[in-house]
């Protein structure tokens, strides 16, 4: 199975990597539209600044391929937002695979919401064999609202979309490479989506 | 709900974990790997490794164990311990390190903190701080404790925070080694203080310990280190007897 990981400015792979390793499968690094268009499944990471992450995507038109995908496609953590239609980290227009708005969390909050939280409402094959209320470990200070298209929330003063699915489109807002066996679950099943 | 966090710390030296650990189903205690892998079976929410190593070129070690750490365990992990620049954190990063933890170089040139967080964002950016009481104000001191700075620790929480640090780990040296309790007091003021989360350090000997730097302290995590190497605490029935305390723990 060919695995493709989008490269580009924001994002350290090591760990997904490792982690799709120890379930198998040898992803590859690239950005490159042909071989994205290509592979069997692809990720798209992320951690980092929004605006800096997609500056970068429009500059290198992985916003258009991206768009122009038909596999089963999974974005992580900023991913996940950069996905999305508009974040208000720096007021940056996004990709807007999904329709959600991505907000910033009240600043009465300790941010970022840093650690494991539990995940509920648990939608569709990206959860098969998930229990409700698993353990996902989150970094972040944007959340994406929920939505029709979310298949798992999570609460942090507020509910907001832990995971997003629309067509062929996949998203998680946590790190499931960092997120024990709930997260290797997760990933797995990501594996099995045809 | 967010949980609180337990954190096991591994110093390492020369590739290899310092304190005599007491695992007797660990095939090799100072693999820090090996001790690694058993921590996240029981329960570990993070790992912190803590690198002693006294000279520069024995530093590449360090970057080949984290690649192995990340390659094995599926928790995150922090590391730190002579990291002093953008190039070194970018290594660490790169080998599969999810945080890094910096201390004695923040103290002598703040502006690395700002380069850090800007470079690979505050989540990544942790401000470790020694503190000790002295003459009725808590000074941060540098070089493992032993020496003293003229900064006011209640001052350099919020200078950190204000420079991008994502997360504060604080070391009490005057509770650190006793295991008579954390710095409740002193954690939960700096808890108040900043709006990131506050690991606290230092003195936990045994499970009230725990409950009451989570309850008084206000603590978002706590660290400890040879209580459970030496398994005077397990993690998992730490964890037990949290949750009947009503601290909200993942189990």
């Amino acid at each position: 199975m060919d695995i493709a990981i989008i490269k580009y400015n924001a994002g350290n792979v090591q760990s997904l990597t490792f982690a799709l390793n120890r379930l198998g499968v040898d992803p590859i690094l690239t950005d490159d539209p042909e071989t994205l268009q290509k592979a069997d499944k692809v990720i798209f990471p992320g951690v980092g600044e929004a605006s800096t992450a997609m500056n970068y995507i429009r500059k290198n038109k992985i916003d258009e391929v991206i768009k122009d995908l038909h596999q089963p496609f999974l974005g992580v953590c900023l991913g996940l937002q950069l996905m999305c239609k508009h974040s208000e980290e720096n007021d940056t227009e996004c990709i807007g695979v999904f329709d959600n708005i991505v907000k910033k969390f009240d600043p009465n909050l300790k941010v970022p919401h840093m650690g494991w939280n539990t995940i509920i409402d648990l939608k569709g094959p990206l959860f098969e064999g998930v229990d409700e209320e698993s353990y996902l470990y989150f970094v972040h200070s944007y959340y994406a609202e929920t939505a029709d298209d979310t298949i798992a929330t999570c609460d942090y003063a507020n509910r907001f979309s832990a995971a997003l699915h629309k067509d062929n489109y996949y998203a998680v807002q946590a790190h499931p490479e960092k997120s024990s066996l709930a997260g290797q679950q997760i990933l797995k099943n990501f594996l099995e989506l045809t | 709900m967010l949980t609180k966090r337990i954190i096991p710390c591994l110093d390492i030296k020369d590739g290899r974990t310092v304190k005599g650990v007491n695992f007797v189903n660990l095939q090799d205690a100072g693999d820090p790997v090996e001790l690694a892998a058993l921590y996240a079976d029981q329960m570990a929410d993070e790992l912190v490794f803590l690198d002693i190593t006294a000279t520069v070129e024995k530093r590449k070690t360090l970057v080949d164990l984290v690649a192995r750490v990340a390659e094995r365990i599926n928790i995150p992990f922090t590391v730190g311990g002579g990291i002093s620049s953008v190039e070194d954190v970018s290594a660490l990063l790169n080998a599969g390190a999810d945080k890094i933890s910096i201390n004695s170089s923040a103290v002598k040139r703040p502006d690395l903190i700002n380069e850090l967080a800007l470079e690979f964002g505050s989540q990544c950016v942790v401000v470790a701080i020694d503190t000790r009481h002295v003459d009725g104000e808590h000074f941060v001191h540098t070089h493992g404790g032993r020496q003293i700075t003229p900064i006011k620790t209640l001052e350099w929480v919020v200078e950190v925070e204000q420079r991008g640090a994502g997360e504060i780990l604080l070391t009490s040296m005057d509770h650190d080694g006793t295991k008579n309790g954390f710095a409740d007091e002193l954690t939960a003021t700096i808890s108040d203080l900043v709006n990131i989360p506050v690991i606290a350090s230092g003195g936990g000997g045994n499970k009230t310990h725990f409950e009451t730097v989570f309850n008084q302290g206000k603590a978002d995590a706590a660290l400890a280190a040879s209580i459970f190497h030496y398994r005077e605490v397990d993690i998992r029935d730490l964890k037990e007897d949290l949750a009947s305390a009503g601290i909200v723990v993942r189990k």
